[in-house]
Parts: C-alpha cells; sequence; structure tokens
C-alpha cells in the first residue's frame, strides 16, 4: 500500500428493509484512491451507484444497513456519530450532483449559499465567506464573480450553475469529490468544458475524485482508474486503458458496445 | 415575477377601509360608546354630521361601523399571525423529521380537528369571561391546524429535493436546513395562506358575534353589528346593511387579493421563482 490514501472502502453494502425483505442494493465494494486520481465508476441506471456515494457521505436513507468500512484519509467514515459525519461533510469530502438546476436552493442569492458553507464549517464572517466564495467563482472560471454572488440560481445558465456547484463543493478544499453524473444534464460543449474544469482542478488542488457515470466516453476522456458497477457488486476494476481495451466482464463490454453504438464513428474512445 | 397583475382596484378599496378605519373615529367629533338621547335613530344626512345616521341608541352609525371593522380586523390579523406562527413551525418539523416525530405531531393535530370549535369557544367564554383576547386564542388555536398539514406538505416535498440534499452534503444540520432552506421556500405558500386565512377569520368572528360570543358591548364588531342589525331589519333595516356591506366588501377584497397572490406563487401558472 502506497503513500496516502484519500478514500479506502474495504467491503461496503447497503441494504434497504423492503417488504417483502431485505434488498442488498450495494454488495461488498471495495476500492482504493489515492490522493491527487480520479476514479471514475460506470454502471447502468439503477445499479447502485448513487447508493454507494450517499452510503460514504452517511446519507443513506433511514432504515438502509451499512456495512464493512469506509476510510477518509484513515478515518472511519461507516458507523461514525451524526456529528462527526457532519463536521466531515462538505468539508473534507464534498458532493457535486447531477442536475444543477434543482441542487441550489431557488429562493437564496448564490452568494448566500456558498458562504453558509464556510461559516459552518470554518465559522468564518459572512464578509469573509463571500470574499472566499467569490475568490473560488473566479477559480471555477466564471467571471463577473462578485455580480454572480448577488445573483439567484435562475439567473444563471445551466453550465455556470454547474461550477457554482463544482465551486461550493470545493470551497473547504476537500480530500475527496465525489461527482455524481456532473455532465449529464449539460451539453456537449458546457461538458467538455466541466470535465476539463475538473482536471484542472484536481491538478492544482490535489485532490481525490470519484466521478460516477454511465458515459464511458466521459471516463475515457479524465479517469485514472474506472470501475464497473452491475447489480450493487463492483465487477471489474482497473486502469482506463486496460479496461477499454480488454474488457473482462459482459457488463464492462455491453457498456462499451453502447457509447460505440452512439457514436459510431469513434471506433477507439481512448 | 412575471405573470397576472395584482387585482389593483381591490388592493386599493383595502387600502381604504384600513385607513378610514384606523382614521375615522380618530377625528370624528363621536364616540362609539356614548348614548345620546336627543339623537335617536337619526335618517343619514349631512346637516349634523352623521353622515351614516345614528342607531337606536343615538350613537353615530359611521364611528361604530369603523370601529366594528377596526375590531373585526384585530381579531383578523391578531388570529391568523397565531394561526401562522404555530402552524408554521409544527408543520415544518412535521415534515422535516419525519418518521417518528411527525407521526406524533399530526397525530396530535388530528385530534385536535375533532374538538367542535363552538363548544369549544363557549367553554372558554364561561372559564374566562368574555374577552376579546379570547377571540383571538379561540380562532388562532383552531385555524392553525390547516396551516399545519399544509406547511407540512410542503416541506415533505421540499426535503426530496435536491438542494436539501445539497445542504446536507455541505454538512448543515437539521435546524439549520429548516432555517435556511425550508422556511425561505415556504414563504410563497405561507403569504398565500395568511391572505386568504384574514377573510376566513373575519367571517368566523362575525359568526361568533352573531351568536353572542364576540366583542362586549359598547365595544363593537362587524359581526356584532349585524346580529343587533337583523333584529331591527323591519324597522331600520340600514343598521343591517352598512355593516354587512362592509364586511362583505372587506371578505371579497382579501380573497381576490389573496387569489392573485396565489396565482403568483403557483409555479404551475408561470409565476413565481
Amino acid at each position: 500500500m502506497s503513500a496516502v490514501l484519500a478514500l479506502q472502502v474495504d467491503g461496503l453494502s447497503v441494504t434497504h428493509a423492503a417488504a417483502d425483505g431485505a434488498r442488498t442494493v450495494v454488495s461488498d465494494v471495495s476500492f482504493s484512491l489515492p490522493r491527487g486520481r480520479i476514479l471514475g465508476i460506470a454502471g447502468e441506471s439503477g445499479c447502485g451507484k448513487t447508493q454507494l456515494l450517499l452510503a460514504l457521505l452517511g446519507l443513506s436513507p433511514p432504515g438502509a444497513q451499512v456495512g464493512g468500512s469506509a476510510l477518509l484519509s484513515g478515518q472511519q467514515l461507516v458507523g461514525a456519530d451524526r456529528r462527526v459525519l457532519r463536521r466531515l461533510r462538505g468539508n473534507r469530502i464534498a458532493m457535486v450532483f447531477q442536475d444543477p438546476m434543482t441542487a441550489l436552493n431557488p429562493y437564496l442569492t448564490i452568494g448566500t449559499q456558498l458562504a453558509e458553507v464556510l461559516q459552518v464549517h470554518r465559522g468564518l464572517s459572512k464578509s469573509q465567506a463571500l470574499l472566499h466564495s467569490q475568490r473560488m467563482l473566479e477559480a471555477v472560471g466564471i467571471d463577473a464573480p462578485a455580480r454572480r454572488l448577488r445573483q439567484h440560481p435562475h439567473e444563471l445558465s445551466g453550465g455556470m450553475r454547474q461550477r457554482v456547484l463544482l465551486a461550493m463543493a470545493l470551497l473547504c478544499e476537500p480530500d475527496v469529490l465525489l461527482a455524481d453524473e456532473p455532465t449529464t444534464a449539460l451539453d456537449v460543449t458546457v461538458q467538455a468544458q466541466i470535465l476539463d474544469l475538473l482536471l484542472d482542478l484536481r491538478e492544482r488542488l490535489g485532490m481525490a475524485v470519484v466521478l460516477v457515470t454511465h458515459d464511458m466516453g466521459v471516463l475515457a476522456q479524465v479517469a485514472d482508474d474506472v470501475a464497473v458497477m452491475h447489480a450493487g457488486v463492483l465487477v471489474e476494476q482497473g486502469p482506463v486503458q486496460q479496461l477499454f481495451d480488454a474488457p473482462q466482464s459482459t457488463a464492462t463490454q455491453s457498456l462499451l458496445a453502447a457509447a460505440r453504438q452512439l457514436s459510431p464513428t469513434a471506433q477507439g474512445l481512448v | 415575477m412575471n405573470s397576472a397583475p395584482l387585482p389593483r382596484w381591490s388592493l386599493l378599496l383595502l387600502l381604504t377601509i384600513v385607513v378610514l378605519a384606523v382614521v375615522v373615529p380618530w377625528i370624528s367629533p363621536w364616540n362609539y360608546y356614548t348614548p345620546s338621547w336627543d339623537e335617536l335613530d337619526l335618517e343619514p344626512t349631512f346637516v349634523n354630521g352623521h353622515w351614516l345616521g345614528t342607531d337606536d341608541l343615538g350613537r353615530d352609525l359611521l364611528v361604530r361601523l369603523m370601529w366594528g371593522c377596526r375590531i373585526s380586523l384585530l381579531v383578523a390579523v391578531a388570529a391568523s399571525l397565531t394561526s401562522l406562527f404555530i402552524g408554521v413551525l409544527w408543520g415544518a418539523t412535521a415534515g422535516y423529521a419525519g418518521g417518528r416525530v411527525d407521526a406524533w405531531l399530526m397525530r396530535t393535530v388530528d385530534v385536535l380537528y375533532a374538538v367542535p370549535f363552538i363548544p369549544f369557544v363557549i367553554v372558554l367564554t364561561v372559564l374566562f369571561g368574555r374577552n376579546i383576547v379570547l377571540l383571538f386564542v379561540a380562532i388562532g388555536a383552531v385555524s392553525w391546524l390547516d396551516t399545519a398539514r399544509i406547511v407540512r406538505g410542503q416541506t415533505l416535498a421540499l426535503r426530496q429535493r435536491e438542494f436539501i440534499t445539497a445542504a446536507r452534503v455541505g454538512g448543515m444540520s437539521a435546524a439549520q436546513i429548516v432555517r435556511r432552506h425550508v422556511l425561505p421556500n415556504l414563504a410563497g405558500i405561507v403569504a398565500v395562506y395568511l391572505t386568504l386565512t384574514i377573510p376566513t377569520v373575519i367571517l368566523v368572528e362575525a359568526f361568533l358575534g352573531y351568536l353572542g360570543l364576540g366583542a362586549q358591548a359598547p365595544l363593537t364588531s362587524l359581526g356584532v353589528m349585524i346580529a343587533d342589525g337583523a333584529a331591527q331589519l323591519r324597522s331600520r333595516p340600514r343598521l343591517l346593511i352598512c355593516p354587512a356591506l362592509l364586511l362583505a366588501l372587506l371578505v371579497l377584497c382579501c380573497n381576490r387579493v389573496g387569489d392573485a397572490l396565489r396565482d403568483r406563487f403557483d409555479p404551475a401558472s408561470g409565476g413565481g421563482a
């Protein structure tokens, strides 16, 4: 085991109580993620990707059983005290959501929403927090950040909102960034910009990223390693090149086939 | 904010009534409680200054009408605010906490719904005597139940929204989320509900007044005046017509404004944030 692992997950499983007994949605998932690397998790809809992320954040729905272990820079996340988790969330581990249209509160200004993260975790005053937020907006490539802080979410375009969400997640410079389909709701050009931004920020801040998506094209662009998930189980994982060149499992093969079908001209995705 | 304009005339009329209710008793040479044996039952006239005439005890009808209006509005606003305060806190807590807390809070509401209103008010008056504060308490205690249900429903819907999850991921506590993310999002529907509660409360107060459970004489309210006027419908119809007309106007204007606000905040009708 090398250097510092930002995230080490061991035998993580999530079980929901259902009317007809228990239902396991994430089963015995293990992976490790060093600092500064991007792990892509791919899989079809409903395979448990989002449940995995929520379990890492301690936000599994009430009644869910979470087992196994997940270490965030050595700190156990599974079964941790609620207060401990609350201090970690948004601070050492953060998340970017799929839909930038709904992940911002429509009634509050961008500035208020960004600042409150810093007020909660860093104990900054509102004006200090706003200043810091403005610098972060600049860092994610938003022009006229001072003006944006005073605007409401509906005044921003989709791509800009996703940048705001990214800025929000990065405010406390987390060790690990979880990105749940961060580009799915965006059009292709904006998608490319956001992915470039993600790569650039990873470089500058040295954080580890877990990128969840069902789009193999996206993974080919940015991921270092890829894990493929199917029915709650990680069926295959490895460096991106290896996985794309010689997919072992049928799940991986079908995901790749689907990507090729959508863009027949791009034979080799990597 | 784009959408249907507010009903300007209703708003203007409402404002006029409120201003008159405040100003008229102030500048009028008469008061609402001193009977005058020389001026019993005057017809409306500009000559002696009794613009709407006097009632059967010689008191100026306009001044009494405006006092009644004051009391009705006061009861309405105070009771609505009370019900709003309790209802929003109760409903938001139940909706956001969910599970067992939700069940207990809302079953309490269900139980309170089953308390019959009129006997409840009668018991209160028997215990505490007739008192204007009692009216606030009685009406407020009953009308917060609806508010609580509506707010809970809205909160349940809000809780599923992604920005609430985003706030949790950001490390906010439940109390912080309710205060900073849930309550502001409820502001629209609560404002609408307030404007729709006020006319209801005015009517309930009038109803209680009609039953003799309202304001204590010589103080009056629109409901009490209507009750008194109805008794003398044959001989002095204006004692009924004036307060009834004012009550109808007041309720109509409030409802119109409330409806317009609702349309404005309803995302389905293309308004609101």
